[in-house]
């Protein structure tokens, strides 16, 4: 089925591909798990799935170093995953239980993990983008080399405040990659009604800060280009801008119809473009990995997923006074 | 295993909808994001994807069959060669009844009681006293955080080398680099924000607004952002940092620059807000401020910044948060204020004085939290009360001094209190207008001869 050409980079091993097509593929069941359990009310408010755009948070933590920091919007439960959070924390804190990352308080929306240098999950579009020139802020306060990746959307991308923080990262030289995450759609506004400048990663160009377009859907590229804005920013160069082309397949929200876009484009990008069958082919051309193989992981990662579901079931409400802590620290 | 599809929830209300068309038949292979059926619910049409791959053993509900309920099965999923007949071995997943969550409700109204108040004095008695204007007071605040605390840094606009539009920060660029002392562009929403990023990050940013009317712009990343994490992150990060600047009125710079935000934030839980009078509390207050673990709002005064005080002359000096100050002793009233509210309090109470009316006269210093224990004992003894603010009189702070007065004292209050406040009107500039939009002492006198029906 895939149209696109399986080829092996020279910048991945065998076991590292392997580990881009676990990774990937635990973020997709889980999604699908979190939509099931939506559908049974077990999740509330608001679910924003990330469902086709698991090479995007996947290929940039395989740029990342321990220590390197993290912050996004509110379609977060992918880059929770791939910083490596535990799934079980964050299913029970998407059903609203004592064992989510925040003990069922902050919802899809807004999880954070001090350990894994995750700091949100924020519902307000666009707010995360100072917010993460400002974690980058206190990295070169401190001197310590660490680099903050800042995911937004292209709906985030014409807020004015992504400006703001454009220019003060380059004049302050803050070691920032701003991931431009462009999935083409703001919710229900396609990138063509809303900017008829759509090449968001050249705005930056205003501002000083180099940026390149990726391909959103090649694990590989988006390693690479992660690795070549990481460089720049740890090279004391200041901010580096990543528009990340990318899909997401299912509704802006569990709530969204999905009527702005035709069932046939979106079917259309499952076959040709799949992110996860793009490795999975590339594996099994290069025989890097039997059908045995795949299938292991496959079952691996179901099991984790219905480990977390049943975790995320069990795990009791809140205790009520809850309610009344962390108020203040 | 056969497995039940049940009727979902799409959206954070739906209760039940129209199993509008089936998408696939009976024997058909689905898998994972394949389209099975359409559901109407009270907003919209809404496709609805199979999770788990299998063939349709039967299809339970027909399409068109409306006020279907969430979670009814409306379809059994089997896999190669197994019958629908195995479902009935599975559970079927119980609707999960939210038990209604029933919080506690606030502490009841205590029994009129005395309340416990800290009446601690603010320094030690014989403390030698230094004048200094308000605005010296804060920047030695500063500067001594800074001095002994390396992660604390200014930021705002004009406070390096310019020295702060107001002067405030006179002197800290020199002292403390520009490392420290940062001068940013005009973009209050941004660096507001990135000052909140710090915070997460591990530092106590400083950010100066050049006024807080201009802190409108940048009020999202300071609701939303700063007071919220700690809550929302169950208490992992927060946001330990000061927002400070002059707030309310100055003169003669109209309806735009002239807003007392000070009933505006001390609604919001997780922020702390002090507004203080005098060049002690600035400092004590400012010391505190800056050691708190919390976003605190310091909401400072453009023409107090000129005003000299006597400041305790001490090695280190801080004020804590949530007590007030009784500035006189008085029998007859209580006049509650706060920031610029004391100087109408104050020279209304010794004019009062002349005319024989004893007003005890309280300085909140706090906002948030908020000493009420010292206005209730107060009101215990006077049985009156007014309070002073140049902020808008509704949703005031006196509004809410009044209801916490009704709920713990009422049966002490021989009179109705009056919130004086500015007037109900955006800033006019004209000279005299501006006199009449903003509160006056006069207004307070006759407020407290009011209270006292004299």
């Amino acid at each position: 089925m895939a149209a696109r050409k399986a080829q092996t980079k020279p910048n991945v091993s065998a076991e590292e591909l392997k580990g881009y097509y676990r990774d990937m593929l635990l973020i997709r069941r889980f999604e699908e798990k979190a939509g099931q359990l939506y559908g049974m009310g077990l999740i509330g408010g608001f679910c924003h799935l990330y469902i086709g755009q698991e090479a995007v948070v996947v290929g940039l933590e395989a740029a990342a170093e321990e220590g390197d920091k993290r912050i996004t919007s509110y379609r977060d439960h992918g880059h929770m995953l791939a910083c490596g959070m535990d799934p079980n924390g964050v299913m029970a804190e998407l059903t609203g239980r004592e064992g989510g990352y925040s003990k069922g308080k902050g919802g899809s929306m807004h999880m954070f993990s001090k350990e894994k240098h995750f700091y949100g999950g924020h519902g307000i579009v666009a707010a995360q983008v100072p917010l993460g020139a400002g974690l980058a802020f206190a990295d070169k306060y401190k001197e310590n080399g660490r680099v903050t990746f800042t995911y937004f959307g292209d709906g985030a991308a014409n807020q004015g405040q992504v400006y703001e923080a454009y220019n003060m990262a380059e004049l302050w030289d803050l070691p920032v990659v701003f991931v431009i995450e462009n999935n083409q759609y703001a919710m229900g506004t396609s990138t063509k009604r809303s900017t008829k400048s759509p090449s968001y990663w050249e705005r930056g160009a205003a501002y000083g800060i180099p940026g390149e377009e990726v391909d959103g859907m090649d694990v590989l590229a988006v390693k690479a280009a992660g690795q070549k804005a990481v460089a720049h920013c740890r090279a004391g160069k200041g901010p580096y801008i990543l528009e990340i082309k990318t899909y997401r397949y299912r509704g802006h929200s569990m709530s969204d119809p999905a009527k702005y876009r035709t069932r046939e484009e979106v079917q259309k990008m499952r076959d040709e473009r799949d992110p996860i069958e793009a490795v999975r082919s590339m594996l099994l051309t290069g025989k890097h990995a039997t059908e045995d193989d795949l299938k292991a992981i496959d079952k691996e990662i179901k099991e984790i997923v219905n480990a977390s579901a049943e975790f995320a079931k069990e795990s009791p409400e809140p205790a009520l006074d809850e309610l009344w802590t962390d108020i203040y620290a | 295993m056969a497995t039940e599809i049940l009727m979902p929830a799409l959206s954070p209300t739906m209760e039940e909808g129209t199993l509008a068309k089936w998408l696939v038949k009976e024997g058909d292979t689905v898998s994972s994001g394949d389209i099975m059926a359409e559901i109407e619910t009270d907003k919209a049409t809404m496709e609805f994807e199979a999770v788990d791959e299998g063939i349709v053993g039967k299809i339970l509900i027909a399409e068109g069959t409306e006020g279907v309920k969430v979670n009814t099965p409306i379809a059994i999923l089997v896999e190669e060669g197994e019958e629908v007949g195995d479902v009935s071995a599975a559970p079927a997943p119980a609707a999960e009844a939210t038990p209604a969550v029933e919080a506690p409700a606030p502490a009841a109204a205590a029994a009129p009681a005395a309340p416990q108040v800290d009446l601690t004095p603010d320094w030690p008695e014989g403390t030698a006293m230094k004048e200094q204007t308000v605005r010296e007071a804060l920047r030695d605040a500063m500067a001594e955080e800074m001095r002994s605390d390396d992660t604390v840094f200014l930021m705002g606009e004009e406070v390096a080398e310019y020295q702060g539009a107001y002067k405030v920060s006179q002197g800290l660029l020199d002292e403390f680099g520009a490392k420290r002392v940062i001068d940013t562009p005009i973009t209050e929403h941004g660096f507001a924000g990135i000052g909140v990023g710090a915070a997460f990050g591990g530092l106590r940013p400083i950010v100066e607004f050049m006024t807080f009317n201009f802190a409108m712009q940048a009020i999202d990343q300071i609701i939303n952002s700063a007071a919220k994490t700690l809550y929302m992150s169950g208490g992992q990060m927060g946001a330990p940092m000061v927002f400070r600047g002059p707030n309310g009125a100055a003169a003669r710079v109209g309806a735009q620059h002239s807003q007392d935000y000070a009933a505006w934030y001390m609604q919001v839980p997780g922020l702390k807000v002090v507004m203080p009078y005098s060049a002690s509390d600035a400092k004590g207050l400012m010391k505190t401020a800056i050691r708190d673990n919390n976003p605190v709002i310091f909401l400072e005064n453009e023409i107090l910044y000129g005003r000299t005080f006597d400041v305790p002359d001490m090695d280190d000096f801080t004020v804590p948060f949530g007590k007030a100050r009784i500035w006189r002793e008085g029998e007859d009233v209580t006049i509650v204020s706060f920031g610029i509210g004391m100087q109408y309090a104050l020279e209304a109470a010794d004019k009062l004085a002349e005319e024989g009316i004893s007003a005890e006269v309280i300085d909140l210093r706090t906002l948030r939290p908020m000493d009420a224990g010292t206005i209730i004992n107060s009101v215990m003894k006077t049985n009156r009360c007014v309070t002073v603010e140049e902020g808008w009189p509704q949703g005031s702070v006196g509004n809410y001094i009044s209801s916490v007065i009704m709920q713990q004292a009422f049966d002490y209050l021989d009179a109705p209190v009056i919130n004086c406040t500015g007037k109900d009107v955006p800033m006019p500039y004209a000279a005299n207008l501006e006199k009449h939009a903003l509160i006056t002492t006069a207004e307070v006198i006759e407020a407290v001869k009011q209270v006292t029906y004299r």
